[in-house]
């Protein structure tokens, strides 16, 4: 049982919780992942680990409310536990002085890439952020991006703050300005993390991505988290979860991650059920009090 | 007191079937199959036993269980006594008695067998542990005086356990570091319900906890701390590693990353350790296996198990595809016979070679090749061979690969100074366990590669009489 110290609203449907996990905290490096179990019934549910402090203990995860088990994690509220964590899992993101560096977050990937973005600027890198979100209340991490990173760059797909586009128009302007990137690294939804390797293949330029597929163990004891990585097959819990954009078989990602699509429906209704179940009997209860 | 029974006397009695769940029953719950024996069915099976001067039985048990000592105490309805002998050298006899092959080990030995049908010594090895367990409530050995000494076990699988039981009655300290969130190893994850109850594997874990054991869950030895750490930081005097296979293998055919192909690992720890037969009562799903097609490559027991388990999920056709023939299956004999009543079908000689599936990524079939038997390969088995023009499509919409585990390099890669072979086991010193580095121990699967449960407690159990000397010799 790990306690909640800290949890907030970082945008609509987007959590961060900070929690205790000494052991967690001492170890893990910018790229690594924790698997989480909200209850006792949970399934394992990874997710990355945003920031930690050593000297308190804890470890920061932010989490985007979509399936029956996140929208229940992010019910939660300091004080409370989660039944499990487990962790650092995954290599570390390989972290050296490139020379410019350009991190790019979609979505909640913003707070994925930032601890990596902090690590590729302490190892003296130039870093530029891109932070890109549909509308300017989900963007997140801006401020701390802001404070770490030499230049932040914000795009929205509405054009209600920063720049009016997507993360890849931002990118092919700072390519067509002349400016030189030696290395990007992109985390977001996997349509993105494609168009951003899509972008930065003609320039030759290194591009590594964060893999999410659905994972049970995470020790690379069940292969459930495999993928296709330059024609070969990986298990992105061990070998990841980050990669050589350009050699990542994106369309079979898309197609894997969608294999409980059905099940997870059935899940979410069945949370609604109970949720109403329980708002309902409670309801009758206090009418018989 | 009855007069003993002559020796034709107790030739005469048959073997005593298991009672046992409807075929068309069980394949439809998780419910263990075997009922287990009365007491009455067990002292009439015991009296079967000759009782040899010399028990070729107990050369055939891995851990030399005392077979013929303790069957004729159940002779005599002496059960707490009977109890008493087999955990002598077998300190997990309820799960033994359920998994054990004892079809190839004591059972083969047995000089009934020669004529009649040999004494059922795993059904006896059951009853007499259930019998203890339910009637006589866990009776916990006592354990030396404290010795100071701390010992990091790591994986909680038979290995582990056994390790663990014998190093605290020795008076130390003992943690027990698992990976995952429950106990128990492939007893809990691999191995389904209808054949070994959970239940069983925690009552034993309890009675360790009781006599002092410490379990970490949600510790994966490596990343959370290293095999070193463990020794320096934490302050063990010595380490037994005992992290299982745990590396799934594929086939390494097209199409294997289909939506619906999984390796038995990840289906058998969906249902078993995840409890996704019960969705969405429990978060975790699986296939929906309901009026299916699917097929499971292999022969072992773990392809057993995820047939069957397949079955119970509402798979209307589940095959067993395996390129040999039915004699050279490894699975469990009792395993093979449960399947067929409960209506699994075999596809026998014919290995898969390609998956195919729609444009969206979902498994629709496998292409299939029929085979013929050559001369012995390096195993003894004959070697199966690719009949010309035999391919042929057979529908399905899920599959699961069970044709073995490696080993799972976590540790390799993060102990520096363990020695290895080439498939990634840890080498030792086969009488004590000991490994190329100083007060670190290994066995189990991580050393056999995927072997057997009787195995690998025994080889915890050769562990801890090694660490107890280490330690006692320690400063
Ligand atoms: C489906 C299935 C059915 C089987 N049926 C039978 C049968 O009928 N009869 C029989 O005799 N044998 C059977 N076997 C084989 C038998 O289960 C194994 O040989 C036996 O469990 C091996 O025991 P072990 O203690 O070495 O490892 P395991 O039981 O594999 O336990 C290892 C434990 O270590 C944990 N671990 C791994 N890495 C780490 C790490 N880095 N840090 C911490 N913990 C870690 C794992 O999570 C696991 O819990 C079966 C196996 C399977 C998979
Ligand atoms: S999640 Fe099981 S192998 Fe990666």
């Amino acid at each position: 049982m790990n306690k909640i110290i800290e949890s907030k609203f970082l945008a609509k449907d987007v959590k961060r919780f900070v929690i205790e996990a000494p052991k967690i905290a001492a170890k893990r490096k910018p790229g690594q992942f924790v698997i989480v179990r909200s209850n006792s019934k949970g399934e394992r549910i990874p997710l990355t680990i945003a920031d930690s402090d050593l000297e308190k203990g804890t470890i920061t995860i932010i989490v985007q409310g979509i399936g029956k088990s996140t929208k229940e994690i992010n019910s939660f509220n300091s004080g409370d536990f989660f039944h499990d964590v487990v962790g650092p899992l995954g290599q570390p993101s390989h972290l050296e002085n490139f020379g410019t560096a350009v991190s790019i977050g979609g979505g909640v990937g913003a707070a994925i890439a930032y601890p990596t973005a902090v690590g590729l600027k302490q190892a003296g890198n130039h870093t530029i952020s891109i932070v890109g979100a549909r509308t300017k209340d989900l963007v997140i991490l801006e401020e701390e991006m802001r404070a770490n990173v030499d230049e932040v760059y914000i795009t929205t797909d509405d054009g209600s703050y920063g720049f009016h586009g997507f993360v890849t128009q931002q990118l092919q302007k700072l390519i067509d300005d002349g400016r030189k990137i030696d290395f990007v690294l992109a985390i977001g939804p996997i349509p993105m993390m494609r168009a951003i390797a899509e972008t930065t293949r003609p320039y030759n330029i290194k591009t590594v991505v964060s893999l999410n597929p659905i994972m049970v163990d995470g020790t690379g004891m069940c292969g459930g988290c495999r993928a296709t990585v330059d024609n070969k097959t990986v298990f992105v819990c061990v070998d990841g979860p980050e990669f050589d954009a350009h050699k990542v078989d994106f369309d079979l990602l898309i197609k894997r991650n969608k294999t409980y699509t059905q099940s997870e429906k059935t899940a979410v209704e069945h949370f609604h059920q109970c949720h109403y179940d329980k708002v309902f009997d409670l309801a009758i209860s206090e009418n018989k009090s | 007191m009855q007069t003993p029974l002559s020796k034709k006397d107790r030739m005469k009695i048959p073997r005593q079937p298991m009672p046992e769940q409807d075929p068309d029953v069980r394949n439809k719950n998780f419910l263990e199959v075997n009922l287990g024996y009365t007491e009455e069915l067990a002292v009439l099976e015991a009296q079967r036993c000759l009782q040899c001067p010399k028990p070729f039985c107990v050369d055939g048990c891995p851990v030399g269980v005392q077979i013929k000592d303790f069957i004729s105490l159940v002779a005599e309805g002496k059960i707490a006594e009977a109890a008493a002998k087999i955990k002598e050298d077998n300190v997990l006899p309820a799960v033994c008695g359920r998994v054990c092959p004892q079809e190839e080990q004591c059972e083969i030995k047995c000089v009934v067998g020669n004529k009649n049908e040999p004494v059922a010594i795993g059904r006896l090895e059951r009853f007499v542990a259930d019998y203890e367990r339910e009637k006589l409530g866990m009776r916990l050995p006592v354990c030396k005086p404290k010795t100071g000494k701390k010992v990091a076990i790591v994986g909680s699988g038979p290995a582990g356990l056994s390790c663990a039981a014998d190093c605290i009655q020795a008076g130390h300290g003992v943690t027990v570091f698992e990976a995952l969130h429950e106990i128990g190893g492939v007893l809990l994850y691999g191995i389904p319900e209808f054949r070994l109850p959970k239940d069983i594997v925690k009552v034993e874990v309890q009675a360790l906890e009781e006599l002092g054991v410490e379990f970490r869950t949600n510790a994966v030895i490596g990343f959370t701390d290293s095999i070193d750490e463990l020794l320096t930081v934490e302050g063990y005097d010595a380490v037994f590693i005992a992290v299982g296979a745990g590396l799934p293998y594929f086939m390494n055919i097209p199409g294997e990353n289909l939506n619906g192909v999984y390796s038995a690992n990840e289906f058998l720890t969906r249902v078993n350790l995840m409890k996704a037969y019960d969705f969405p009562n429990h978060d975790t799903p699986v296939f929906d296996c309901k009026g299916k097609s699917v097929a499971i490559f292999g022969g072992g027991n773990t392809a057993m198990d995820a047939v069957r388990t397949s079955k119970r999920l509402g798979a209307k056709n589940a095959y067993i595809v395996y390129r040999r023939s039915e004699i050279e299956m490894p699975a469990r004999a009792e395993e093979v016979h449960h399947a067929k009543q409960e209506g699994i079908e075999f596809q026998l000689l014919t290995n898969p070679i390609e998956f195919v599936g729609t444009e969206e990524g979902w498994l629709t079939g496998v292409k299939l090749l029929k085979m013929e038997l050559g001369e012995p390969d390096a195993s003894g088995r004959r070697k199966p061979i690719p009949i010309k023009d035999s391919e042929f499509i057979l529908p399905i919409d899920m599959a699961v690969i069970a044709i073995g585990n490696g080993s799972n390099p976590i540790i390799q890669k993060t102990t520096p100074g363990l020695e290895f072979n080439k498939w990634g086991n840890i080498v030792v010193n086969s009488e004590t366990m000991l490994t190329s580095r100083e007060g670190v121990f290994a066995g189990g699967d991580i050393v056999t590669g995927g072997a057997t449960v009787i195995l690998a407690m025994g080889a915890g159990r050769k562990a801890a009489k090694a660490i107890n000397e280490y330690l006692f010799n320690k400063e």
